[in-house]
C-alpha cells in the first residue's frame, strides 16, 4: 500500500435549504487502496457525506463549507465543467439501489461503457473489452453477452454488480460505495459483499464504504470512523473499533451485534397451553403456489419466529392467520376452536384476540390522527368504552409501551421511528389480545432503537403473557427474543426446532446456508468463509 | 429451407414482440369496444333518457298532433333497440339520417363541415405541438431561473382565459387594428389551399394559444418527474454534462408521459374548437352541432355527437398505442 | 406575510385579493349595484362616463351594474356545479378505491366511456334534447364533471388504501363508512382542496362558454358569457363593449388558479432538476 492521500476532505459542513445543519466540520482522509467505513445510524449524514466527496449535493442540501481534496486537486474550487471531469473518472459511485440507478431504456452495456468514453480513455471497443473483463471478475452469468440485456431483465443482485462494474469502467481512484448490499437478501449479500472486496483489492482502489451495519463493514474496511447526528464520533483502525471502542455510543453499535447472545430468551413465559396451531395450510395468489403445506403451533407467553428471504412466502403465512387471505386447504385451531378463513366471518371477538404490528410504522398509524385517537379506537371499538374509560386505559398503554403521557396529544409525525413503533405496539395491545403476529417490526429501525423495542416486547411478554409470532429475514434478531424457530423457503418449513438447536445443529442445507451468510463482529469473518468454501470445493 | 428460415424468423419475431403484440391487439378491440359504448350512450341521451322525447324537444305547449307527427318523423313507434340498430348500422354504411329542421341530408352536411374542423385542428396542432413540447423541456430544464418562472405565469394566465376572450383580443389586434386577417374565416370548398391558410391564421392562432400553454405545464412536470429519477443523478454521477443528460437520459423515458399529454389535450382542441368557430363563424361541425342543438334538433345532434366522440376516441387509442410502442421494457423482453 | 403559517408571494396575493372581491360583490350585488338588474340608463354601447363607469350594453342598460348581476349568477351556478361534482365524485371515488369488486369495475367502466366524449360535446348533447333551464344546466354539468373528480378520489383512495393503517383498521372490522370518513379522507383533504379550486375554474368557463355560444343560461338572468354574445357585434365597429365581461371572467379564473398554483407549491419538494452540480 502506497502512503499517498488520494482523498482528502477538510472541515465539511452541509446544510438543508431549509437551514438546519446536516452535517458538521467532518473531515476525512483516505491513502491509495485503503479502505475507510462510514458507519452510523438514519440521519447521520454518511450518504451526504459520500456525495459530497464528489462534490455533489442533492436538491435542498447546499455544500456550504469545506476543502475536498482529491489527488491533490481541491475539487470544490474548480468549476463546474472541472468538477464533471472528475465524476465518474477519477471517483466513482455505486447507489444503494441499482435498480433504481440504471436507466430502463438503454442497455447494460451501454450504460457500463458511457463514462470512460464520454471522459475519452477508451473507445468504445476497448471499454466493451473491458466491461466484458469486469463482468467475468464479477461472475456474471454469460459475461461476453450479458451486456446486451436490459435493467428490467436480470435479477437484483446481478443489477448491483452490474453498477461495480459500471464503477470501476474508468479504474477510478475512489470509489464511493453507498450501502450496496443493504437491499439485498443475506446470502446474495455474501456474495457481493466478497466480490467487492476482492474488486477493491485487485485494482487497488481506494473506497469509501457507507453502511449501517457495522458487521458488514468490518468485513471490508481498514478503518472506521463513527458518525452520529452528521458530527464525527470516533475513528480508528477496525480491529480497534471492534474491540476496544473509546467512545459510549461506538460501544454500543458494537454490541448490539454481539456474538453473545446476551438475552438468549429464557422459556420462563413459555406455558404448555397451545393458543395456535396452523395446520397443513396452503395457499395460492391466483394460481400460484405460495404457501405449501405449513404446519406451526404457538403456546401461551412463546415466541415462535419464522425466518425467511424475500418471496419465501412468511409475509404471506401472516396474512392467511390474520384472515386477509383465506387457505386453499387447511385449517388454523385457535384456543381450540377452528378459525374461520375469512376475515368476515371471524367475530369481533375473535378479530379482537390476534393483532398485527407491521414493519414500517410510518404507515402503520394514521398520520392525521392524534395518539390518543390510534390507540384509544380499539379500547372504543372492541370494548364499547365511554369516553373516560378511554382515556384512562390510553394512560396505562402509554406507561406500558414507556412513552411519556402528553405525547397523548401529538400525531405521529413528530415522533421517531422507535417511538411510531411503541405507539403500534401499544395500539396492539390496546385490544388485550392473546396473539400478536409481528412482521418484521424492527427491519426499518435503526439497529440502538431495534434492540430497544425488543427489550420492550421481552418485557411486555413476561408482564402480560402475550403470545408472539415474528416474521423476520433477521437471525440476530431471532436469536434475541424467539422460543423456536421455523426456517421457511419457498413456501414450505425446512426446518421447524428450538432456537438453540436450531442454531447449534442446522441439519437443512438451507438453514446452514443462511446461519452462515449472517456477517459477525470479526475482522476475519469473511475471509473464514471464503476458505471454508474453497475447502469445500477441493 | 428458405421456408424452415423463415419459419424460424417468424417463430423468433412473434416470441420477441409477442407481449407487445398483444397489448397493442387488445388496446385496439378495448377502442373498438369503447366506440360501440359510447354510441349507446349517446343513444341513450338522445332518445330513451328524456322518456318522451317528443314532449321534451317539443315543449310543455306542443299539441299531441304536433307530438304524433315528430314521433313518427323520429320513428319513435319502433322499440328503442331496434332504433339503436338501425341507427348504428346506417351510421356505419354513411348514413346518418336526415335532420329535422331543414330535412337536407346529414351525412352530406357533415362530412365537407368535418373536413373543416379537421383542417383548422390540424393547422393549430402543427404549430401547438412542437412549440409546446419544445418550450416545456427547455422550462423544466431550466427550472427555477427567471425564465422558467416567467413561463409559468404566462402559462398559468393563458389557461385560465376564456377561448372567446382570446379570440376576440387577436381580433382586435390582427383584425381591426392592423387588418392583417379577416375576422370572419369565410372558407369554402372550392377555395384554394393558400387561401384556405390565410383565412384559417386567426382561428387556428387562438386554437394554438389555448392548447399550447396547457401543453407546455403538462410537459414541464413530465420531463421535471424524470429529471428526479435516481438514473438521472447516476447520470450527472459519471460525469455525463447536461446536455447529453437530457437528451439521452431523460427524453426517452419522459417520451411516454409526453405523448399521453399530447393526446389529452387533443381533446382541449376538440372542445375550442367548438367555440372558436362560433366566433369566426367557421362552417366547422362545431358551429354544425350547436346549430342543431339550439334547433333541438335530435338527429343532428346524435350524428355531430358521434362524430366528435368516434374521432376523440381514435386519437385516444392511437396515444395509447404509441405509449405501448415506445416502452423499452416491452421493446426488450425477458 | 403569512397566510395558515405559509409564506404568500406577490401573485398569490393578488390572487387572493381578487377572488375576495368578487366573492364580496357576488354576495352583495343588489345592495351595491349602482343600477337595477334591467333598468336602462342610456343608449346602445354609450362611452364610459361618470354616470356608467363601463358603457352601456347593447340594450342601454348600465355595463357595470349587469357585470356584478352577471357576476353573481355565473360564479354561483359555478359554485353549485362544483360542489355537486365534488359530493358526487368523491362519494362514488372513494367507495370504488375501498370496495374494489365489482362495485369498482363498474364506476371505473362507466367513467371510462363517458369520458371517451369531451365535455362540451356530452354537454351539448344532453342540452339538446334537455333545454338550457338552470337546474339541467346544473345537474348535467355537475355531472359530467363529477367523473374528473371520481378519477382523482379514486386513485387518491387507491393510494390510502394500501396504507397499514387502513388495513389495521379493516382488521379490526371497522365499517365501510368509519374506513372512508376517519382513515381516508383526512388523508387525501390537501390535493382535493386544490382540485376544487381547479375545478371551479373549469365549471367557471364552461358555463362561460355555453351561455357564450346561446346554450347556457338564457335571458333575462343576466350572466357574463351571454353579456359577451350579446355584445359582441360592437367589435365590429372597434368598440370595447363585450371585453368588460371577458375581461371579468378571465380576472377570476386567473386569480383563482393563481390562488391553486400558490397551494400547490407549498407542498411541492424541489426536484431533481436543482441538485448542486
Amino acid at each position: 500500500m502506497d502512503d499517498s492521500t488520494i482523498l482528502s476532505i477538510t472541515g465539511l459542513r452541509l446544510v438543508s435549504i431549509a437551514g438546519n445543519v446536516i452535517v458538521d466540520n467532518v473531515n476525512l482522509h483516505l491513502k491509495r487502496g485503503e479502505v475507510l467505513g462510514l458507519i452510523g445510524e438514519s440521519g447521520a449524514g454518511k450518504s451526504t457525506i459520500g456525495l459530497s466527496s464528489m462534490s455533489y449535493a442533492r436538491a435542498g442540501v447546499h455544500i456550504a463549507g469545506g476543502e475536498v481534496v482529491l489527488g491533490g486537486v481541491n475539487i470544490r474550487a474548480l468549476d463546474a465543467e472541472g468538477r464533471r471531469e472528475v465524476r465518474g473518472k477519477r471517483i466513482a459511485y455505486i447507489a444503494q439501489s441499482a435498480a433504481a440507478a440504471f436507466n430502463p431504456a438503454h442497455s447494460l452495456m451501454d450504460q457500463v461503457c458511457e463514462a470512460p468514453v464520454l471522459h475519452k480513455l477508451m473507445t468504445r471497443p476497448e471499454a466493451e473489452a473491458w466491461a466484458r473483463e469486469l463482468f467475468t471478475a464479477l461472475d456474471l452469468p454469460d459475461p461476453q453477452n450479458f451486456g446486451s440485456r436490459y435493467p428490467h431483465q436480470v435479477s437484483g443482485g446481478q443489477l448491483q454488480r452490474a453498477m461495480a462494474a459500471m464503477a470501476m469502467s474508468c479504474r477510478p481512484d475512489v470509489l464511493v460505495l453507498d450501502e450496496p448490499t443493504t437491499a439485498l437478501d443475506v446470502t446474495t449479500q455474501i456474495e457481493v459483499l466478497i466480490l467487492l472486496k476482492s474488486l477493491i483489492r485487485q485494482y487497488h482502489t481506494a473506497a469509501l464504504y457507507i453502511t449501517h451495519d457495522l458487521a458488514v463493514v468490518a468485513q471490508v474496511a481498514d478503518r472506521i470512523k463513527v458518525l452520529r447526528h452528521g458530527k464525527e464520533v470516533e475513528e480508528g483502525l477496525t480491529q480497534q473499533i471492534l474491540h476496544d471502542a473509546k467512545q459510549d455510543y461506538t460501544a454500543r453499535l458494537v454490541a448490539v451485534r454481539g456474538a453473545a447472545a446476551s438475552e438468549r430468551a429464557s422459556g420462563a413465559t413459555v406455558q404448555p397451553e397451545k393458543v395456535l396451531s396452523v395446520q397443513d395450510c396452503h395457499a395460492y395468489y391466483g394460481d400460484f403456489h405460495v404457501v405449501r403445506g405449513v404446519s406451526l403451533d404457538v403456546q401461551r407467553g412463546e415466541t415462535v419466529a419464522v425466518v425467511g428471504e424475500s418471496g419465501s412466502g412468511k409475509s404471506t403465512l401472516a396474512r392467511i392467520i390474520t384472515g386477509l387471505l383465506p387457505p386453499r386447504s387447511g385449517q388454523i385451531v385457535f384456543q381450540d376452536k377452528a378459525l374461520p378463513p375469512t376475515l368476515q366471518e371471524r367475530s369481533k371477538e375473535l378479530k379482537r384476540t390476534i393483532q398485527l404490528v407491521y414493519q414500517i410504522p410510518d404507515v402503520a398509524i394514521n398520520p392525521r390522527q392524534t395518539l390518543r385517537e390510534i390507540i384509544g379506537r380499539p379500547v372504543e371499538f372492541y370494548f364499547g368504552a365511554g369516553r373516560a374509560e378511554v382515556n384512562a386505559r390510553a394512560q396505562e398503554l402509554m406507561t406500558l409501551v414507556e412513552l411519556p403521557q402528553d405525547y397523548l396529544e401529538r400525531r405521529p409525525g413528530q415522533l421517531s421511528g422507535g417511538q411510531k413503533q411503541r405507539v403500534c405496539i401499544a395500539r396492539a395491545l390496546a385490544a388485550k389480545p392473546d396473539l400478536i403476529i409481528l412482521d418484521e417490526p424492527t427491519s426499518a429501525l435503526d439497529p440502538l432503537v431495534a434492540e430497544e423495542i425488543l427489550t420492550l416486547l421481552r418485557k411486555l411478554q413476561r408482564e402480560l403473557g402475550l403470545s408472539y409470532i415474528l416474521i423476520t429475514h433477521d437471525l440476530d434478531v431471532v436469536h434475541r427474543i424467539a422460543h423456536r424457530t421455523a426456517v421457511m423457503l419457498q413456501g414450505q418449513f425446512v426446518a421447524f426446532d428450538s432456537t438453540d438447536k436450531i442454531f447449534e445443529n442446522p441439519e437443512h442445507p438451507y438453514t446452514q446456508k443462511l446461519i452462515t451468510a449472517v456477517p459477525e463482529m470479526r475482522v476475519d469473518w469473511l475471509d473464514e468463509v471464503l476458505a471454508k468454501r474453497q475447502k469445500a470445493a477441493a | 429451407m428458405l421456408a424452415g428460415a423463415l419459419v424460424m424468423r417468424a417463430q423468433f419475431f412473434s416470441y420477441r414482440s409477442h407481449l407487445m403484440a398483444k397489448l397493442i391487439v387488445n388496446r385496439l378491440l378495448l377502442g373498438i369496444l369503447t366506440l360501440f359504448a359510447v354510441s349507446v350512450l349517446i343513444f341513450v341521451c338522445t332518445q330513451i333518457l328524456p322518456g318522451d322525447v317528443a314532449s321534451a324537444v317539443l315543449g310543455q305547449g306542443a299539441t299531441p298532433e304536433a307530438l304524433v307527427v315528430f314521433r313518427r318523423e323520429l320513428g319513435l313507434d319502433v322499440p328503442a333497440h331496434l332504433r339503436y340498430w338501425n341507427w348504428l348500422v346506417g351510421a356505419l354504411h354513411g348514413d346518418l339520417g336526415v335532420a329535422l329542421t331543414n330535412k337536407r341530408v346529414i351525412i352530406d352536411d357533415l362530412l365537407p363541415r368535418l373536413r373543416n374542423t379537421l383542417f383548422l385542428a390540424g393547422y393549430a396542432a402543427l404549430i401547438a405541438i412542437p412549440l409546446s413540447v419544445g418550450l416545456g423541456v427547455l422550462s423544466a430544464i431550466n427550472e427555477g431561473k427567471w425564465s422558467d418562472r416567467l413561463a409559468n405565469v404566462l402559462t398559468l394566465i393563458a389557461i385560465s382565459l376564456p377561448e372567446f376572450f382570446i379570440a376576440y383580443l387577436l381580433i382586435i389586434f390582427f383584425a381591426v387594428n392592423v387588418h392583417w386577417f379577416p375576422s370572419l374565416a369565410m372558407v369554402s370548398g372550392s377555395m384554394g389551399f393558400s387561401e384556405r391558410v390565410f383565412q384559417t391564421t386567426l382561428p387556428a392562432l387562438t386554437l394554438t394559444l389555448l392548447v399550447a400553454a396547457h401543453m407546455l405545464r403538462m410537459t414541464r412536470s413530465s420531463v421535471l418527474s424524470v429529471m428526479s429519477t435516481p438514473y438521472i443523478e447516476m447520470a450527472f454521477l459519471k460525469g455525463a454534462p447536461r446536455r447529453r443528460v437530457i437528451v439521452r437520459h431523460a427524453l426517452p423515458n419522459a417520451a411516454a408521459p409526453i405523448i399521453t399529454v399530447i393526446a389529452l389535450n387533443m381533446a382541449y382542441l376538440v372542445v375550442g374548437v367548438v367555440v372558436i368557430e362560433a366566433v369566426f363563424v367557421y362552417p366547422g361541425l362545431g358551429q354544425y352541432m350547436v346549430d342543431g342543438v339550439s334547433k333541438r334538433d335530435v338527429p343532428v345532434i346524435q350524428a355531430c355527437g358521434l362524430t366528435f366522440a368516434t374521432v376523440f376516441v381514435l386519437l385516444n387509442t392511437l396515444a395509447d398505442i404509441l405509449v405501448i410502442l415506445v416502452n423499452p421494457r416491452l421493446r426488450h423482453q425477458r | 406575510m403569512k397566510l395558515f403559517g405559509h409564506k404568500l408571494t406577490a401573485s398569490a396575493a393578488f390572487g387572493l385579493a381578487v377572488v375576495g372581491l368578487f366573492i364580496v360583490i357576488s354576495l352583495f350585488t343588489p345592495w351595491i349595484a349602482p343600477y337595477s338588474e334591467s333598468a336602462n340608463v342610456g343608449g346602445t354601447w354609450d362611452e364610459p362616463s361618470m354616470k356608467m363607469i363601463f358603457g352601456a350594453d347593447q340594450i342601454g342598460r348600465d355595463m357595470l351594474t349587469r357585470m356584478m348581476y352577471g357576476s353573481r349568477m355565473t360564479i354561483g351556478v359555478a359554485l353549485a356545479i362544483t360542489t355537486l361534482s365534488f359530493i358526487i365524485g368523491i362519494l362514488t371515488g372513494l367507495v370504488s378505491a375501498v370496495m374494489g369488486g365489482y362495485v369498482d369495475v363498474f364506476f371505473t367502466r362507466l367513467v371510462d366511456v363517458m369520458l371517451s366524449i369531451p365535455s362540451l360535446i356530452f354537454a351539448l348533447i344532453i342540452l339538446g334534447v334537455f333545454g338550457s333551464s338552470i337546474p339541467t344546466l346544473i345537474m348535467t354539468i355537475a355531472v359530467l364533471d363529477s367523473t374528473r373528480v371520481f378519477r382523482l378520489s379514486r386513485a387518491l383512495g387507491m393510494n390510502l388504501t394500501v396504507m397499514e393503517y387502513v388495513e389495521a383498521a379493516r382488521l379490526r372490522g371497522e365499517g365501510l363508512w368509519w374506513v372512508i370518513t376517519r382513515e381516508i379522507l383526512p388523508n387525501a383533504w390537501a390535493p382535493l382542496v386544490s382540485e376544487f379550486g381547479l375545478r371551479f375554474c373549469f365549471n367557471f368557463l364552461f358555463i362561460a362558454g355555453l351561455s357564450f355560444l346561446g346554450l347556457g343560461i338564457q335571458p333575462p338572468y343576466a350572466d357574463l358569457g351571454g353579456m359577451v354574445r350579446e355584445n359582441a357585434a360592437a367589435i365590429n365597429f372597434g368598440m370595447m363593449a363585450p371585453i368588460y365581461p371577458a375581461t371579468a371572467i378571465a380576472l377570476l379564473t386567473v386569480s383563482v388558479n393563481l390562488v391553486v398554483d400558490w397551494m400547490l407549491s407549498i407542498d411541492a419538494r424541489p426536484s431533481g432538476a436543482q441538485a448542486e452540480l
